[in-house]
Protein backbone atom coordinates (compact mmCIF):
# COMPACT_ATOMS: atom_id res chain seq x y z
CA UNK A 1 0.00 0.00 0.00
CA UNK A 2 1.40 3.51 -1.07
CA UNK A 3 1.81 5.94 1.83
CA UNK A 4 -0.63 8.14 0.65
CA UNK A 5 -3.25 10.48 2.05
CA UNK A 6 -5.84 9.13 -0.40
CA UNK A 7 -5.59 5.59 -0.09
CA UNK A 8 -5.29 6.53 3.64
CA UNK A 9 -8.92 7.86 4.13
CA UNK A 10 -9.96 4.85 2.17
CA UNK A 11 -8.03 1.98 4.29
CA UNK A 12 -8.39 3.54 7.61
CA UNK A 13 -12.33 3.23 8.28
CA UNK A 14 -12.44 0.01 6.06
CA UNK A 15 -9.76 -1.86 8.28
CA UNK A 16 -10.94 -0.06 11.47
CA UNK A 17 -14.78 -1.74 10.42
CA UNK A 18 -13.20 -5.25 9.97
CA UNK A 19 -11.19 -4.42 13.50
CA UNK A 20 -14.51 -3.30 15.25
CA UNK A 21 -16.47 -6.04 13.95
CA UNK A 22 -14.08 -8.78 14.61
CA UNK A 23 -13.37 -7.22 18.22
CA UNK A 24 -16.71 -5.93 19.22
CA UNK A 25 -15.61 -5.11 22.94
CA UNK A 26 -12.97 -2.70 21.51
CA UNK A 27 -15.60 -1.66 18.77
CA UNK A 28 -15.60 1.93 20.59
CA UNK A 29 -12.05 2.69 20.76
CA UNK A 30 -11.64 0.83 17.17
CA UNK A 31 -14.22 3.46 15.84
CA UNK A 32 -13.18 6.28 17.44
CA UNK A 33 -9.14 5.66 16.61
CA UNK A 34 -10.30 5.12 12.79
CA UNK A 35 -12.39 8.16 12.46
CA UNK A 36 -9.40 10.11 14.15
CA UNK A 37 -6.87 8.55 11.78
CA UNK A 38 -9.46 9.44 8.40
CA UNK A 39 -9.38 12.91 9.62
CA UNK A 40 -5.99 13.36 9.94
CA UNK A 41 -5.06 11.72 6.53
CA UNK A 42 -7.99 14.51 5.04
CA UNK A 43 -5.95 17.12 7.04
CA UNK A 44 -2.83 15.48 5.42
CA UNK A 45 -4.63 15.62 2.09
CA UNK A 46 -6.00 19.23 2.73
CA UNK A 47 -2.49 20.71 2.91
CA UNK A 48 -1.39 18.84 -0.53
CA UNK A 49 -4.12 19.89 -2.30
CA UNK A 50 -3.11 23.84 -0.59
CA UNK A 51 -0.21 23.46 -2.09
CA UNK A 52 -0.28 21.76 -5.63
CA UNK A 53 -3.98 22.34 -6.69
CA UNK A 54 -5.49 18.84 -7.46
CA UNK A 55 -3.57 15.54 -6.62
CA UNK A 56 -4.45 12.50 -8.47
CA UNK A 57 -3.38 8.75 -7.87
CA UNK A 58 -3.83 5.86 -10.51
CA UNK A 59 -4.18 3.08 -8.13
CA UNK A 60 -1.42 0.19 -8.46
CA UNK A 61 0.36 2.38 -10.96
CA UNK A 62 -2.52 1.51 -13.69
CA UNK A 63 -3.50 4.77 -15.15
CA UNK A 64 -7.31 5.42 -16.80
CA UNK A 65 -9.24 4.38 -18.78
CA UNK A 66 -7.56 0.94 -18.34
CA UNK A 67 -7.21 1.22 -14.32
CA UNK A 68 -8.42 3.04 -11.79
CA UNK A 69 -7.91 6.35 -9.81
CA UNK A 70 -8.31 8.67 -7.72
CA UNK A 71 -8.62 12.52 -7.63
CA UNK A 72 -8.68 15.15 -4.89
CA UNK A 73 -9.71 18.50 -5.46
CA UNK A 74 -11.43 21.56 -3.33
CA UNK A 75 -14.68 20.26 -3.50
CA UNK A 76 -13.77 16.55 -2.89
CA UNK A 77 -11.76 18.08 0.32
CA UNK A 78 -14.50 19.62 1.33
CA UNK A 79 -17.00 16.95 1.20
CA UNK A 80 -14.16 14.72 2.98
CA UNK A 81 -13.14 17.25 5.64
CA UNK A 82 -17.43 18.08 6.22
CA UNK A 83 -17.70 14.34 6.80
CA UNK A 84 -14.92 13.09 8.79
CA UNK A 85 -15.70 16.41 11.01
CA UNK A 86 -19.71 15.42 11.42
CA UNK A 87 -18.40 11.95 11.44
CA UNK A 88 -15.88 12.44 14.70
CA UNK A 89 -18.65 14.73 16.38
CA UNK A 90 -21.49 12.28 15.69
CA UNK A 91 -19.06 9.53 17.03
CA UNK A 92 -18.65 11.06 20.01
CA UNK A 93 -22.00 11.72 20.78
CA UNK A 94 -22.81 8.07 19.57
CA UNK A 95 -20.81 7.26 23.01
CA UNK A 96 -23.31 8.16 24.81
CA UNK A 97 -26.37 7.66 23.36
CA UNK A 98 -25.78 3.96 22.29
CA UNK A 99 -26.02 2.37 25.53
CA UNK A 100 -26.92 -1.12 24.36
CA UNK A 101 -24.72 -3.59 23.69
CA UNK A 102 -26.03 -4.79 20.90
CA UNK A 103 -26.81 -1.77 19.75
CA UNK A 104 -22.90 -0.57 20.05
CA UNK A 105 -21.36 -3.74 18.75
CA UNK A 106 -22.67 -3.13 15.30
CA UNK A 107 -22.92 0.37 14.75
CA UNK A 108 -19.55 1.14 14.79
CA UNK A 109 -18.59 -1.52 11.72
CA UNK A 110 -21.27 -0.13 10.02
CA UNK A 111 -20.57 3.47 10.59
CA UNK A 112 -16.84 2.72 9.40
CA UNK A 113 -17.98 1.16 6.32
CA UNK A 114 -20.57 4.22 5.61
CA UNK A 115 -17.10 6.57 6.13
CA UNK A 116 -15.21 4.20 3.52
CA UNK A 117 -17.99 3.90 1.10
CA UNK A 118 -18.72 8.56 1.62
CA UNK A 119 -14.84 8.96 0.78
CA UNK A 120 -14.77 6.77 -2.02
CA UNK A 121 -17.28 8.63 -3.69
CA UNK A 122 -15.45 11.61 -3.01
CA UNK A 123 -12.14 10.92 -4.25
CA UNK A 124 -13.50 8.32 -7.09
CA UNK A 125 -13.10 9.39 -10.96
CA UNK A 126 -15.50 6.98 -12.72
CA UNK A 127 -18.58 6.16 -12.85
CA UNK A 128 -18.84 2.55 -12.43
CA UNK A 129 -16.22 2.98 -8.99
CA UNK A 130 -18.97 5.55 -8.14
CA UNK A 131 -21.90 2.90 -8.48
CA UNK A 132 -19.79 0.48 -6.03
CA UNK A 133 -19.60 2.64 -3.59
CA UNK A 134 -22.62 3.84 -3.68
CA UNK A 135 -24.27 0.38 -2.83
CA UNK A 136 -21.38 -0.04 -0.13
CA UNK A 137 -23.02 3.13 1.18
CA UNK A 138 -26.78 1.67 0.61
CA UNK A 139 -25.62 -1.39 2.89
CA UNK A 140 -24.33 0.41 5.65
CA UNK A 141 -26.77 3.12 5.49
CA UNK A 142 -29.70 0.30 5.80
CA UNK A 143 -28.07 -1.23 8.62
CA UNK A 144 -27.68 1.57 10.04
CA UNK A 145 -31.37 2.48 9.95
CA UNK A 146 -32.95 -0.90 11.36
CA UNK A 147 -29.64 -0.74 14.23
CA UNK A 148 -32.73 -0.03 16.62
CA UNK A 149 -34.50 -2.97 15.68
CA UNK A 150 -38.23 -1.72 16.41
CA UNK A 151 -40.69 -2.64 13.66
CA UNK A 152 -41.69 0.36 12.65
CA UNK A 153 -37.52 1.05 12.07
CA UNK A 154 -37.52 -2.51 10.23
CA UNK A 155 -40.10 -1.62 7.98
CA UNK A 156 -38.77 1.80 7.30
CA UNK A 157 -35.36 -0.17 6.40
CA UNK A 158 -36.58 -2.42 4.17
CA UNK A 159 -38.61 0.28 1.84
CA UNK A 160 -35.14 2.61 2.19
CA UNK A 161 -33.09 -0.69 0.73
CA UNK A 162 -35.99 -1.16 -2.21
CA UNK A 163 -35.61 2.40 -2.91
CA UNK A 164 -31.85 2.54 -2.86
CA UNK A 165 -31.06 -0.55 -4.77
CA UNK A 166 -33.53 0.34 -7.07
CA UNK A 167 -31.95 4.14 -7.55
CA UNK A 168 -28.16 1.78 -8.02
CA UNK A 169 -29.60 -0.21 -10.77
CA UNK A 170 -31.36 2.83 -12.16
CA UNK A 171 -27.42 4.04 -12.12
CA UNK A 172 -26.04 1.07 -13.15
CA UNK A 173 -27.71 0.64 -16.45
CA UNK A 174 -26.55 4.46 -16.95
CA UNK A 175 -23.23 3.09 -16.76
CA UNK A 176 -23.83 0.53 -19.53
CA UNK A 177 -24.52 2.82 -21.81
CA UNK A 178 -21.93 4.98 -21.47
CA UNK A 179 -19.85 2.36 -21.88
CA UNK A 180 -21.68 1.14 -25.04
CA UNK A 181 -21.16 4.53 -26.15
CA UNK A 182 -17.77 5.50 -25.40
CA UNK A 183 -16.25 2.17 -24.33
CA UNK A 184 -14.74 4.30 -21.15
CA UNK A 185 -16.47 5.30 -17.74
CA UNK A 186 -13.53 7.85 -16.38
CA UNK A 187 -14.11 11.41 -15.79
CA UNK A 188 -11.82 12.56 -18.69
CA UNK A 189 -13.68 10.07 -21.09
CA UNK A 190 -17.04 11.87 -20.22
CA UNK A 191 -16.03 15.39 -20.73
CA UNK A 192 -14.29 15.04 -24.01
CA UNK A 193 -17.65 12.93 -25.57
CA UNK A 194 -19.46 14.05 -28.30
CA UNK A 195 -22.87 14.87 -26.94
CA UNK A 196 -25.25 12.13 -27.91
CA UNK A 197 -28.87 11.29 -27.41
CA UNK A 198 -27.57 7.30 -26.20
CA UNK A 199 -25.47 9.63 -23.77
CA UNK A 200 -28.40 12.16 -22.56
CA UNK A 201 -30.44 8.54 -22.04
CA UNK A 202 -27.76 7.26 -19.85
CA UNK A 203 -27.26 11.02 -17.88
CA UNK A 204 -30.60 10.85 -17.52
CA UNK A 205 -31.32 7.15 -16.11
CA UNK A 206 -28.41 8.29 -13.67
CA UNK A 207 -29.78 10.94 -12.76
CA UNK A 208 -33.02 9.23 -11.93
CA UNK A 209 -31.34 6.92 -9.51
CA UNK A 210 -29.43 9.74 -8.02
CA UNK A 211 -32.64 11.72 -7.57
CA UNK A 212 -34.26 8.28 -6.03
CA UNK A 213 -31.11 8.04 -3.47
CA UNK A 214 -31.13 11.52 -2.53
CA UNK A 215 -34.67 11.64 -2.26
CA UNK A 216 -35.99 14.54 -4.41
CA UNK A 217 -39.31 15.21 -4.61
CA UNK A 218 -40.99 13.11 -5.84
CA UNK A 219 -39.04 10.49 -4.91
CA UNK A 220 -38.67 11.11 -1.33
CA UNK A 221 -41.12 8.89 -0.01
CA UNK A 222 -38.91 6.68 2.16
CA UNK A 223 -36.61 9.09 3.77
CA UNK A 224 -39.26 10.51 6.33
CA UNK A 225 -39.71 7.01 7.62
CA UNK A 226 -36.03 5.92 7.06
CA UNK A 227 -34.21 9.28 9.28
CA UNK A 228 -37.07 9.29 11.98
CA UNK A 229 -37.45 5.94 13.17
CA UNK A 230 -33.54 5.02 13.30
CA UNK A 231 -31.58 5.92 16.92
CA UNK A 232 -29.92 9.58 17.30
CA UNK A 233 -26.78 8.62 15.82
CA UNK A 234 -28.06 6.93 12.99
CA UNK A 235 -30.83 9.38 12.04
CA UNK A 236 -27.71 12.14 12.41
CA UNK A 237 -25.32 10.36 10.09
CA UNK A 238 -28.31 9.42 7.54
CA UNK A 239 -29.64 12.87 7.01
CA UNK A 240 -25.96 14.76 7.75
CA UNK A 241 -23.91 13.00 5.17
CA UNK A 242 -25.57 9.81 3.30
CA UNK A 243 -27.71 11.54 1.26
CA UNK A 244 -24.91 14.32 0.22
CA UNK A 245 -22.93 11.12 -1.41
CA UNK A 246 -25.93 11.31 -4.03
CA UNK A 247 -25.98 15.07 -4.23
CA UNK A 248 -22.20 15.12 -4.94
CA UNK A 249 -22.28 12.84 -7.65
CA UNK A 250 -25.64 15.01 -9.44
CA UNK A 251 -22.99 18.08 -8.93
CA UNK A 252 -19.77 15.93 -10.97
CA UNK A 253 -22.01 14.22 -13.65
CA UNK A 254 -24.16 17.20 -14.40
CA UNK A 255 -20.79 19.24 -14.88
CA UNK A 256 -19.19 16.71 -17.01
CA UNK A 257 -22.02 15.95 -19.02
CA UNK A 258 -23.76 19.05 -19.21
CA UNK A 259 -27.61 18.34 -19.37
CA UNK A 260 -28.24 18.87 -22.71
CA UNK A 261 -31.65 21.40 -22.41
CA UNK A 262 -32.04 24.59 -20.42
CA UNK A 263 -35.78 22.90 -19.75
CA UNK A 264 -34.22 19.68 -17.80
CA UNK A 265 -32.45 21.99 -15.55
CA UNK A 266 -35.92 24.17 -15.34
CA UNK A 267 -37.40 20.47 -14.16
CA UNK A 268 -34.39 20.04 -11.96
CA UNK A 269 -35.49 23.02 -9.79
CA UNK A 270 -39.33 22.86 -10.29
CA UNK A 271 -38.85 19.52 -8.52
CA UNK A 272 -36.75 21.14 -5.78
CA UNK A 273 -39.33 23.88 -5.42
CA UNK A 274 -41.80 20.83 -5.09
CA UNK A 275 -39.90 19.20 -1.94
CA UNK A 276 -39.35 22.67 -0.36
CA UNK A 277 -43.02 23.05 -0.40
CA UNK A 278 -44.67 19.66 0.51
CA UNK A 279 -41.27 19.12 2.71
CA UNK A 280 -42.69 22.39 4.04
CA UNK A 281 -46.30 21.52 4.38
CA UNK A 282 -45.49 18.43 5.90
CA UNK A 283 -42.78 19.52 8.74
CA UNK A 284 -45.85 21.61 9.69
CA UNK A 285 -48.14 18.66 10.78
CA UNK A 286 -45.51 16.23 11.72
CA UNK A 287 -46.25 15.34 15.44
CA UNK A 288 -43.15 13.93 16.49
CA UNK A 289 -39.85 16.40 16.55
CA UNK A 290 -37.61 13.33 14.63
CA UNK A 291 -40.43 13.31 11.36
CA UNK A 292 -40.22 16.98 11.72
CA UNK A 293 -36.28 16.98 11.13
CA UNK A 294 -36.87 14.32 8.53
CA UNK A 295 -39.62 16.38 6.48
CA UNK A 296 -37.07 19.40 6.67
CA UNK A 297 -34.41 17.11 5.41
CA UNK A 298 -36.40 16.87 2.24
CA UNK A 299 -36.99 20.76 2.29
CA UNK A 300 -33.49 21.12 2.21
CA UNK A 301 -32.41 18.65 -0.64
CA UNK A 302 -35.01 20.41 -2.85
CA UNK A 303 -33.59 23.97 -2.02
CA UNK A 304 -29.76 22.37 -2.82
CA UNK A 305 -31.34 21.70 -6.24
CA UNK A 306 -33.20 24.84 -6.69
CA UNK A 307 -29.34 26.64 -5.98
CA UNK A 308 -28.41 23.93 -8.71
CA UNK A 309 -31.00 25.62 -11.31
CA UNK A 310 -30.76 29.03 -10.00
CA UNK A 311 -29.52 30.23 -12.83
CA UNK A 312 -30.47 28.10 -15.80
CA UNK A 313 -27.96 26.85 -17.79
CA UNK A 314 -25.73 29.28 -18.49
CA UNK A 315 -25.21 29.91 -14.70
CA UNK A 316 -24.03 26.40 -14.05
CA UNK A 317 -20.37 27.27 -13.52
CA UNK A 318 -21.39 29.73 -10.98
CA UNK A 319 -24.63 27.70 -9.28
CA UNK A 320 -22.76 24.67 -8.45
CA UNK A 321 -20.76 26.66 -5.70
CA UNK A 322 -24.29 27.94 -4.29
CA UNK A 323 -25.49 24.15 -3.83
CA UNK A 324 -22.06 23.26 -2.44
CA UNK A 325 -22.08 25.65 0.08
CA UNK A 326 -25.97 24.40 1.14
CA UNK A 327 -24.79 20.82 0.84
CA UNK A 328 -22.01 21.77 3.40
CA UNK A 329 -23.95 23.72 5.86
CA UNK A 330 -26.66 21.42 5.96
CA UNK A 331 -24.46 18.22 6.71
CA UNK A 332 -23.19 20.02 9.79
CA UNK A 333 -26.50 21.83 10.73
CA UNK A 334 -28.77 18.71 10.43
CA UNK A 335 -26.09 16.71 12.73
CA UNK A 336 -26.60 18.89 15.39
CA UNK A 337 -30.22 19.07 15.21
CA UNK A 338 -30.80 14.82 14.83
CA UNK A 339 -28.36 14.62 18.04
CA UNK A 340 -30.26 17.27 19.89
CA UNK A 341 -33.60 15.84 18.76
CA UNK A 342 -32.01 12.68 20.13
CA UNK A 343 -30.89 13.74 23.36
CA UNK A 344 -34.15 16.00 23.90
CA UNK A 345 -35.94 12.56 23.75
CA UNK A 346 -33.92 11.20 25.78
CA UNK A 347 -34.43 13.26 28.82
CA UNK A 348 -37.77 14.23 27.97
CA UNK A 349 -38.76 10.75 27.77
CA UNK A 350 -40.99 10.84 24.20
CA UNK A 351 -40.76 13.06 21.17
CA UNK A 352 -44.57 14.61 20.50
CA UNK A 353 -43.79 17.99 20.00
CA UNK A 354 -47.38 19.05 21.62
CA UNK A 355 -46.29 17.63 24.79
CA UNK A 356 -42.26 18.81 24.95
CA UNK A 357 -43.79 21.85 27.11
CA UNK A 358 -45.37 19.97 29.20
CA UNK A 359 -42.72 17.77 30.91
CA UNK A 360 -40.95 18.90 33.87
CA UNK A 361 -37.49 17.99 32.58
CA UNK A 362 -35.75 20.59 30.20
CA UNK A 363 -32.73 19.63 28.58
CA UNK A 364 -31.90 23.30 28.08
CA UNK A 365 -28.72 22.91 26.58
CA UNK A 366 -30.30 20.48 23.97
CA UNK A 367 -32.65 22.67 23.57
CA UNK A 368 -30.49 25.48 22.94
CA UNK A 369 -28.11 23.89 20.45
CA UNK A 370 -31.77 22.78 18.28
CA UNK A 371 -32.02 26.21 18.18
CA UNK A 372 -28.90 27.00 16.83
CA UNK A 373 -29.30 24.54 14.33
CA UNK A 374 -32.72 25.60 13.43
CA UNK A 375 -30.75 28.98 12.77
CA UNK A 376 -28.58 27.96 10.27
CA UNK A 377 -31.30 25.62 8.46
CA UNK A 378 -34.10 28.59 8.13
CA UNK A 379 -30.75 30.66 7.14
CA UNK A 380 -30.33 33.69 9.48
CA UNK A 381 -26.77 35.31 9.12
CA UNK A 382 -24.29 34.55 10.12
CA UNK A 383 -24.59 30.96 9.50
CA UNK A 384 -23.50 28.97 6.91
CA UNK A 385 -27.12 28.17 5.61
CA UNK A 386 -26.87 31.94 5.34
CA UNK A 387 -24.76 31.92 2.85
CA UNK A 388 -25.53 29.53 0.57
CA UNK A 389 -28.97 30.81 0.47
CA UNK A 390 -27.65 34.12 -0.37
CA UNK A 391 -25.81 33.04 -2.80
CA UNK A 392 -28.40 30.71 -4.15
CA UNK A 393 -30.69 34.23 -4.35
CA UNK A 394 -28.24 36.49 -5.96
CA UNK A 395 -26.99 33.97 -9.09
CA UNK A 396 -31.09 33.65 -9.28
CA UNK A 397 -31.93 37.63 -9.12
CA UNK A 398 -28.73 38.50 -11.24
CA UNK A 399 -29.97 35.87 -13.79
CA UNK A 400 -33.54 37.69 -13.77
CA UNK A 401 -35.12 34.13 -12.30
CA UNK A 402 -37.30 35.83 -10.03
CA UNK A 403 -39.55 32.57 -9.34
CA UNK A 404 -36.36 30.72 -7.45
CA UNK A 405 -36.04 34.01 -5.49
CA UNK A 406 -39.83 33.48 -4.81
CA UNK A 407 -39.25 29.66 -3.70
CA UNK A 408 -36.89 30.08 -1.76
CA UNK A 409 -38.41 32.81 0.05
CA UNK A 410 -41.46 31.30 0.69
CA UNK A 411 -39.29 27.78 1.85
CA UNK A 412 -37.49 30.33 4.57
CA UNK A 413 -41.07 31.32 5.81
CA UNK A 414 -42.41 27.80 5.94
CA UNK A 415 -38.93 26.39 7.93
CA UNK A 416 -39.42 29.47 9.99
CA UNK A 417 -43.23 28.11 11.12
CA UNK A 418 -42.25 24.69 12.09
CA UNK A 419 -38.90 25.35 13.49
CA UNK A 420 -41.31 27.66 15.38
CA UNK A 421 -43.70 24.97 16.94
CA UNK A 422 -40.80 23.23 18.59
CA UNK A 423 -39.13 26.69 19.55
CA UNK A 424 -42.28 28.15 21.10
CA UNK A 425 -42.78 25.12 23.18
CA UNK A 426 -39.46 25.19 24.78
CA UNK A 427 -39.73 28.91 25.60
CA UNK A 428 -42.57 28.23 27.44
CA UNK A 429 -41.76 28.03 31.14
CA UNK A 430 -45.53 28.91 32.61
CA UNK A 431 -47.07 25.02 31.68
CA UNK A 432 -44.57 23.33 34.58
CA UNK A 433 -43.15 24.69 37.48
CA UNK A 434 -40.75 22.05 38.11
CA UNK A 435 -38.45 22.24 41.60
CA UNK A 436 -35.22 23.68 41.25
CA UNK A 437 -32.01 21.68 41.24
CA UNK A 438 -33.78 18.53 40.34
CA UNK A 439 -32.75 18.81 36.68
CA UNK A 440 -29.50 20.98 35.83
CA UNK A 441 -30.42 21.04 31.99
CA UNK A 442 -27.20 19.54 30.48
CA UNK A 443 -25.32 16.73 30.37
CA UNK A 444 -21.64 15.73 28.90
CA UNK A 445 -23.54 14.31 25.98
CA UNK A 446 -24.74 17.61 24.92
CA UNK A 447 -21.24 18.78 23.93
CA UNK A 448 -21.14 17.01 20.21
CA UNK A 449 -23.88 18.47 18.99
CA UNK A 450 -23.55 21.79 20.67
CA UNK A 451 -20.18 21.97 18.80
CA UNK A 452 -21.58 20.79 15.50
CA UNK A 453 -25.04 23.99 16.19
CA UNK A 454 -21.80 26.25 17.28
CA UNK A 455 -19.98 25.53 13.85
CA UNK A 456 -23.15 25.87 11.58
CA UNK A 457 -23.64 28.93 12.70
CA UNK A 458 -19.68 30.02 12.85
CA UNK A 459 -18.45 28.34 9.63
CA UNK A 460 -20.57 31.45 7.65
CA UNK A 461 -17.83 33.94 8.82
CA UNK A 462 -15.44 31.54 7.19
CA UNK A 463 -17.33 31.33 3.98
CA UNK A 464 -15.00 33.36 1.66
CA UNK A 465 -12.09 30.98 2.65
CA UNK A 466 -13.98 28.13 2.12
CA UNK A 467 -15.77 29.18 -0.91
CA UNK A 468 -12.13 29.97 -2.83
CA UNK A 469 -11.32 26.08 -1.47
CA UNK A 470 -13.88 24.61 -2.92
CA UNK A 471 -12.59 26.17 -6.14
CA UNK A 472 -9.01 24.50 -5.73
CA UNK A 473 -8.20 22.26 -8.32
CA UNK A 474 -10.88 24.08 -10.76
CA UNK A 475 -13.51 21.14 -9.55
CA UNK A 476 -15.26 21.56 -12.70
CA UNK A 477 -12.79 23.00 -15.42
CA UNK A 478 -10.71 20.68 -17.75
CA UNK A 479 -9.06 17.20 -16.17
CA UNK A 480 -5.77 16.93 -16.28
CA UNK B 1 -30.86 -8.66 -36.74
CA UNK B 2 -26.89 -8.71 -35.03
CA UNK B 3 -26.59 -11.03 -31.85
CA UNK B 4 -25.68 -7.46 -29.86
CA UNK B 5 -28.99 -5.57 -30.75
CA UNK B 6 -31.13 -9.00 -29.87
CA UNK B 7 -28.96 -9.54 -26.87
CA UNK B 8 -29.15 -5.21 -26.05
CA UNK B 9 -32.63 -4.96 -26.56
CA UNK B 10 -33.71 -8.24 -24.46
CA UNK B 11 -31.40 -6.63 -21.54
CA UNK B 12 -33.52 -3.80 -21.75
CA UNK B 13 -36.92 -5.01 -21.69
CA UNK B 14 -35.81 -7.35 -19.08
CA UNK B 15 -34.59 -4.36 -16.84
CA UNK B 16 -37.92 -2.99 -17.33
CA UNK B 17 -39.95 -6.06 -16.24
CA UNK B 18 -38.13 -5.68 -13.14
CA UNK B 19 -38.14 -1.66 -12.36
CA UNK B 20 -42.19 -2.62 -13.13
CA UNK B 21 -42.48 -5.52 -10.51
CA UNK B 22 -40.11 -3.43 -8.22
CA UNK B 23 -42.92 -0.48 -8.27
CA UNK B 24 -46.17 -2.14 -8.45
CA UNK B 25 -45.19 -5.58 -6.38
CA UNK B 26 -47.31 -5.80 -2.65
CA UNK B 27 -45.68 -8.53 -1.45
CA UNK B 28 -42.23 -7.89 -0.11
CA UNK B 29 -40.18 -11.21 -1.73
CA UNK B 30 -41.38 -10.37 -4.72
CA UNK B 31 -40.17 -7.02 -5.02
CA UNK B 32 -36.70 -8.11 -4.02
CA UNK B 33 -37.00 -10.84 -6.79
CA UNK B 34 -38.50 -7.94 -9.36
CA UNK B 35 -34.75 -6.11 -8.05
CA UNK B 36 -32.81 -9.29 -8.81
CA UNK B 37 -34.37 -9.28 -12.06
CA UNK B 38 -33.76 -5.18 -13.26
CA UNK B 39 -30.03 -6.04 -12.23
CA UNK B 40 -30.09 -9.38 -14.58
CA UNK B 41 -31.07 -7.01 -16.96
CA UNK B 42 -28.30 -4.15 -16.23
CA UNK B 43 -26.17 -6.94 -16.02
CA UNK B 44 -27.02 -7.86 -19.87
CA UNK B 45 -26.76 -4.58 -21.42
CA UNK B 46 -23.33 -4.22 -20.38
CA UNK B 47 -22.65 -7.79 -21.58
CA UNK B 48 -23.60 -6.52 -24.60
CA UNK B 49 -21.13 -3.80 -24.55
CA UNK B 50 -18.44 -6.54 -24.87
CA UNK B 51 -19.63 -8.49 -27.41
CA UNK B 52 -17.35 -8.09 -30.96
CA UNK B 53 -18.28 -9.73 -34.10
CA UNK B 54 -15.93 -12.59 -34.46
CA UNK B 55 -13.75 -13.07 -35.11
CA UNK B 56 -12.19 -10.38 -32.72
CA UNK B 57 -11.97 -11.40 -28.92
CA UNK B 58 -14.77 -9.59 -26.51
CA UNK B 59 -13.20 -6.51 -24.51
CA UNK B 60 -13.14 -8.34 -20.93
CA UNK B 61 -13.50 -4.64 -19.07
CA UNK B 62 -17.70 -5.20 -19.12
CA UNK B 63 -17.14 -8.68 -18.07
CA UNK B 64 -14.91 -7.63 -14.92
CA UNK B 65 -18.26 -4.78 -14.26
CA UNK B 66 -21.02 -7.51 -14.53
CA UNK B 67 -19.07 -10.10 -12.09
CA UNK B 68 -18.71 -6.46 -9.21
CA UNK B 69 -22.53 -6.05 -9.75
CA UNK B 70 -23.72 -9.70 -9.67
CA UNK B 71 -21.21 -9.55 -5.84
CA UNK B 72 -23.13 -6.29 -4.91
CA UNK B 73 -26.53 -7.84 -5.78
CA UNK B 74 -25.95 -10.75 -4.25
CA UNK B 75 -25.17 -9.08 -1.12
CA UNK B 76 -27.57 -6.86 -1.22
CA UNK B 77 -30.57 -9.14 -1.55
CA UNK B 78 -29.48 -11.49 1.43
CA UNK B 79 -29.52 -7.92 3.30
CA UNK B 80 -32.64 -7.29 2.46
CA UNK B 81 -33.96 -10.98 2.85
CA UNK B 82 -32.64 -11.15 6.44
CA UNK B 83 -34.41 -7.60 7.03
CA UNK B 84 -37.91 -9.36 5.48
CA UNK B 85 -37.13 -12.66 8.16
CA UNK B 86 -36.43 -10.57 10.87
CA UNK B 87 -39.98 -8.49 10.13
CA UNK B 88 -41.63 -11.82 9.56
CA UNK B 89 -41.08 -13.32 12.68
CA UNK B 90 -41.87 -9.95 14.51
CA UNK B 91 -45.15 -9.64 12.97
CA UNK B 92 -45.49 -13.40 13.22
CA UNK B 93 -45.09 -12.68 17.33
CA UNK B 94 -47.73 -9.51 17.20
CA UNK B 95 -50.17 -11.71 15.56
CA UNK B 96 -50.19 -14.53 18.20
Amino acid sequence: MQSDPMTLTLFAPLFGAILAFLFPRAARALGLVAVLVTGGAVVWLARAVLAEGAVTLALGGWAPPLGISLRADGLSVAMLAMTAAVGLLVSLGALDALRDARQTRYFWPLWLLLLTGMNGVYLSTDIFNLYVMIEVIALAAVGLTVLSGTRAALRAGLEYMYASILGALLFLMGVGFVYLQLGRLDFAGLITAEPSGALSAALALMVVGLALKTALFPLHFWLPAAHANATAPASALLSGLVVKAALYIFLRLTTYMPLPDEVLVTLIGTLGAGAVIWGGIQALRAERLKLLVAWSTVVQIGLIFIAFARAGQVGLTESWKAAALLILAHGVAKAAMFLAAGRIKDEVGHDTIRELDKSAIRPTLAQFTFALAAISLIGLPPSLGFIGKWSLMEGAMAAGYWHWVGVTMIGTLLSVAYFSRVLAGFLRFDRVRAPLGEHQGWALADVAPLTLAVSAIGLGLLAAPILSFIELGYPFGAMP
Amino acid sequence: MTPDIIYGVTGIAVFAIGLVGALCAQDRLRRVLALKLASVGAGFVLVVAAWRAPPAAPDPVPHALVITGIVVMVSATAVALALIRRLQSLEAEDAE
